[in-house]
């Protein structure tokens, strides 16, 4: 780890301010992916702008038809929060499936959207259940929010302040994970939301997160696995590593879109 | 038995202190003054070295002093030796390549230590080595196990054309005589996968020099702190014996990879006295991954002949083993003396030939590592005897069974004489506990839930408690392997047992000190175990092979022994008898037919105060020390038998049940061999499942981080039945086999047998990942679809 300069303010207008005036500078969340960068030299900011100290990006609440997650939220809070099992089970169970126990509390949901990596599972969840990712400066559409691979909409001194998940009536979450890292090798988010059904997939995507039209048009006409059965995913634009190549990981999220739907439905 | 005695399933003294963070290890130690080592790593696989440019870096804050080789070779400090020669087919010697602490001139594996820098603090140190300007050529990099030989590329000029040795064990004529006259022949090519030892500490090293008496002190991660001395002293060149103290402390898991002697507490042991500061070096998990000595990696064709009966004729194995890029400490012993005297299994085989061709690659060195050459010799037979008794249409056990050998003791056409063992016993315990009748049923219930099912076995045997002497000195090795013991009766009758094994998680503290009080009849608190630095123990071994039980107490029972002579002639004097009518039990001296008795720690007292006799009829104290050389090596054998389901769909393979029946011969503390067992099967099913070390064709290790390889975790696994039979061992006092080695020995060829029992098909690899058991039941689905 290099030398780097640490400020911790109090709310997120101190924190944007702050992240414009220091060059250089990053924000700091739970850390899970910086702080191991930083140490293994990969990463070097010259300042470190930590959020912990912000109540204002703390604390889930239910508003109308929304429920909305402050960005320094953990996932342990996510996963604990009695509004979020009620409202939207299927989130709650995913944060509850984050990382192991360590990652948990001290991950944060802003923290894993803004990184946008490809084998987060937050990603999957704001795609499917089109969640609005609020910044400091805006209000932003997930599909608008997630740009590529670790990369978003965000602009310079722009940060992600809550996300709002509209309630879905029925959503599910499988995924299944890279056996060494237990990140989502491929994880799939279903939501069905009036007449729209979304199918998000993270892990897999050469490009992140994306959604799986055909699997939406089928659980259109029936939200049940069976529907999803003879359908599968193209291994074109399909991301392969030495654990899982583009034919196995295409071939396991149609698994796991039929895994989601069962739950969705709750068999 | 008493509570606390031979048999008794005794807390582990030790784990109070580990458990409340209270151990002392290697990192733990801070010397005043103390400075920090960091290693400038190679990042190529091969390249010649032009230059190094240490100027910039020399002058940055907290620099002490950077090193490079040839600072090491203006000092005539020598190189990292292998202690075991082997000699070719032809006889000659095998073709050792030098191997410098600090490149000279040349780096031969990702990792490769390039130079040191030693600063006031490890940040400081870091930031001078980014300013080190190395002018690297590089070179094509072998990686290949199977295709290093004459790959065209040199890694040694001592070694042509990459093999270090073409060696071989066995009667080849009589092999192939035994194969013409064979009804069927088995054929198999299996490949043993690279593995990365992941102790849970990191090696780590202090050196410390004192000018005033001139003596050197290094605390290391070692498991034989007498051998490091030994190198370092006899070999290497840091200082005499006697003006170097090395001390193992608590040491966190070793499985081999803490044997070895590295460059690293080589070098800071040196700069300790080249800056005049101690210096600590502690391997980050990267560094780990890097550097410690990998296991296995071996690629072997093996065919196993049978007559009409089913009766094994004769088995031939041709083997490449990795050694990476320079021999590691004992890495020539592991495929050849450690490996193919393996290959008889618990099987009358009349007839063995194997060959094994080693080679250099542009790889971390490998060496020993849990098993070290028995597991991949299991593997070999253990496939072997499966997929005969598929192709011979036998059931897998009986076939076994059929050819286990009953008689003993036992001499096997590849060196070893097995001594004793019953191995029908384990087989029969074993498919009792795993309801090997029952396995029917439930492999119909699984495939009505879409799921297969498959049993496989594995009837392993190893030879452990590695001695004796002679034996392994005839057969290339350097040192000797007996065991030392020193048991130190204090004056109040507590005692202090100094040994030369060194525990690094194998409970020694407590079986060793339920030895001692079982022997002396004293309370187990009375006994403390005091191991790991060469200024208070006496020259010993070490820990590795599983051999601190059958050698290491064996030679404290033979120090036990003269403590109890030497108390009976004490006891004597002060009960006024003659020295033949004093019987020793239960913490007593008595006088046979008599009420007259003393107890041990007044015996103790007696000895100390020598009141009650003259020093010229005998010497006061009560201090023994013993060397124990054993006759044979011990021959621990049991079954282990997998039960698995695969879902077709996903690929991923869930344990169901697991039986293991091991016959370790008596036992001291049948908690902690049940726990080595356990530690021992999560070993090889991470290997059979899990794990496997791949460098790309550039020589990047890309496995160098728990992000990508894969360690076994508590939920990989099932919970294990395990059993034991007891057939005491003939060549030790106790009858001691060893166990330290036996789960991973006899768990991978148990878990690749019940896939490709589920699979229906051989076509697999280990470490038999989600993905690859997803492509090869694809395979098993479309051939009963072709059906």
């Amino acid at each position: 780890m290099y030398a780097f300069t640490y400020h911790k303010p109090t709310s997120a207008r101190q924190a944007a301010t702050l992240l414009l005036k220091k060059e250089d500078s990053k924000l700091i969340a739970g850390g899970h992916t910086l702080l191991p960068t930083m140490k293994q030299r990969l990463a070097a900011p010259s300042a470190l702008i930590d959020l912990g100290a912000c109540p204002d990006l703390k604390g889930i609440v239910r508003k109308g038809r929304n429920v909305v997650i402050g960005a320094m939220t953990t996932h342990a809070e996510v996963a604990a929060s009695p509004e979020v099992q009620e409202a939207i089970p299927a989130l709650a169970y995913l944060a509850g499936h984050i990382g192991d126990p360590h990652v948990r509390h001290r991950g944060t949901i802003g923290g894993s959207v803004a990184n946008n990596d490809p084998a987060a599972d937050y990603p999957s969840a704001l795609l499917a259940l089109g969640a609005t990712v609020v910044t400091n400066k805006r209000k932003l559409l997930a599909e608008e929010f997630f740009t590529g691979l670790y990369e978003t909409a965000l602009e310079e001194g722009e940060i992600v302040t809550r996300v709002s998940f509209p309630v879905a009536s029925r959503a599910g979450y499988a995924k299944f994970r890279n056996p060494a890292s237990r990140y989502a090798m491929v994880g799939v988010f279903v939501a069905k939301r009036g007449g729209e059904v979304r199918v998000a997939v993270t892990g897999a995507g050469e490009g992140g997160v994306f959604r799986w039209p055909e699997a939406e048009a089928a659980l259109k006409m029936r939200f049940a696995p069976k529907s999803l059965e003879g359908l599968k995913h193209t291994a074109e634009g399909i991301n392969g590593d030495m654990h899982a190549d583009p034919e196995y990981r295409a071939h396991l999220i149609g698994v796991m879109a039929k895994q989601a739907v069962a739950q969705a439905i709750g068999k | 038995m008493s509570a606390t005695g031979i048999g008794a399933a005794v807390r582990r003294k030790e784990d109070h202190r580990f458990i409340t963070g209270q151990g002392r290890y290697t990192d733990d130690v801070n010397r005043p003054g103390q400075a920090h080592a960091y290693f400038l790593r190679s990042p190529h696989a091969h390249a010649t070295i032009s230059g190094i440019d240490t100027g910039a870096a020399a002058s940055m804050p907290g620099v002490l002093g950077i090193f490079t080789g040839a600072d090491l070779a203006a000092d005539k400090i020598g190189g990292l030796i292998c202690g075991w020669m082997i000699h070719n087919k032809d006889g000659s010697p095998m073709r050792a390549g030098a191997h410098p602490a600090l490149a000279q001139g040349k780096v031969r594996y990702v990792g490769d230590h390039v130079a040191v820098v030693v600063a006031e603090t490890l940040a400081q140190a870091k930031d001078a080595a980014e300013a080190i300007v190395v002018d690297y050529q590089e070179l094509p990099a072998v990686v290949d196990t199977a295709t290093a030989a004459g790959a065209g590329t040199v890694i040694h000029d001592e070694a042509p054309d990459n093999t270090v040795f073409n060696w071989h064990l066995g009667d080849k004529a009589a092999t192939d005589k035994a194969f013409a006259g064979a009804a069927h022949v088995t054929r198999l090519d299996l490949v043993n996968n690279r593995l990365v030892p992941n102790a849970m500490e990191p090696r780590a090293a202090v050196g410390d020099y004192d000018a005033g008496d001139g003596v050197f002190t290094l605390f290391t991660t070692s498991q034989n702190p007498h051998v490091a001395r030994l190198v370092l002293s006899a070999f290497i060149g840091i200082a005499p014996e006697n003006k170097l103290r090395v001390i193992a402390p608590d040491v966190g898991g070793g499985f081999g990879s803490k044997i070895f002697i590295y460059a690293e507490e080589t070098v800071c042991v040196w700069a300790a006295k080249k800056v005049g500061r101690p210096v600590k070096w502690t391997a980050d998990r990267t560094e780990a991954f890097l550097s410690d000595a990998h296991g296995r990696d071996h690629v072997t064709h093996a065919e196993l002949a049978t007559d009409g009966d089913g009766r094994i004729l004769g088995l031939k194995v041709h083997t490449k083993a990795n050694l990476g890029a320079y021999l590691s400490t004992f890495s020539s012993s592991v495929p050849t003396y450690l490996y193919a005297p393996l290959l008889s299994g618990q099987y009358n085989i009349p007839a063995i030939y194997c060959e094994v061709d080693a080679v250099y690659t542009n790889t971390a060195p490998v060496d020993a590592y849990r098993g070290a050459g028995r597991p991949e010799a299991t593997f070999v037979i253990e496939r072997l005897m499966e997929v005969t008794a598929r192709q011979l249409g036998k059931d897998p056990a009986k076939f076994r069974m059929q050819n286990y050998i009953r008689s003993f003791p036992h001499q096997t056409p590849v060196i070893m004489m097995y001594d004793a063992g019953n191995y029908g016993a384990s087989m029969k315990k074993a498919l009792e506990m795993i309801d090997y009748k029952g396995f029917g049923k439930r492999k119909r219930d699984s495939a009505r839930s879409g799921k297969l099912r498959g049993i496989g076995f594995s009837s392993y045997i190893e030879a452990c408690g590695i001695a004796p002497s002679a034996a392994v000195g005839s057969l290339g090795a350097g040192v000797g392997l007996w065991e030392s013991a020193e048991v130190r009766v204090n004056p109040v009758g507590t005692v202090e047992v100094l040994t030369g094994s060194h525990s690094h998680g194998q409970g020694h503290e407590t079986t060793f000190a339920q030895l001692v009080s079982d022997r002396l009849g004293i309370p187990i608190d009375n006994v403390s175990i005091i191991h790991g630095d060469t200024d208070k123990v006496q020259m010993g071994m070490g820990t590795y092979g599983s051999r601190s039980g059958a050698v290491g107490m064996s030679a404290i029972f033979k120090a036990i022994d003269k403590v109890i002579a030497k108390g009976k002639k004490v006891a004597a004097h002060v009960l006024e008898a003659d020295e033949a009518d004093i019987d020793f039990a239960d913490g007593h001296f008595s006088v046979k037919g008599t009420d007259r008795k003393l107890d041990f720690g007044s015996c103790a007292l007696q000895a100390y105060v020598a009141h009650k006799f003259n020093g010229q009829e005998l010497e006061p104290g009560l201090k023994e020390g013993a060397f124990y050389d054993p006759t044979n090596f011990t021959f621990p054998a049991g079954v282990h038998i997998c039960e698995l389901e695969i879902d077709p769909q996903t690929g991923v393979t869930r344990i169901e049940r697991w039986a293991a029946v091991d016959d370790f011969g008596n036992i001291i503390n049948p908690m902690i061999v049940e726990g080595q067992v356990h530690g021992g099967i999560a070993q090889g099913v991470g290997q059979a499942l899990l794990e496997g070390a791949r460098y790309d064709a550039e020589g990047q290790l890309v496995t160098a981080s728990f992000m990508d390889y894969c360690m076994p975790r508590a939920d990989d696994l099932p919970s294990f039945d395990v059993g034991m039979t007891v057939t005491p061992c003939p060549s030790n006092p106790l009858g001691i086999k060893g166990c330290g080695e036996a789960g991973a020995i006899a768990s991978p060829p148990a878990v690749i047998n019940a896939i490709t029992d589920a699979l229906g098909h051989e076509d697999i690899a280990m470490p038999a990942t989600p993905q690859a058991v997803w492509r090869a039941a694809q395979k098993s689905i479309s051939r009963l679809a072709a059906e």
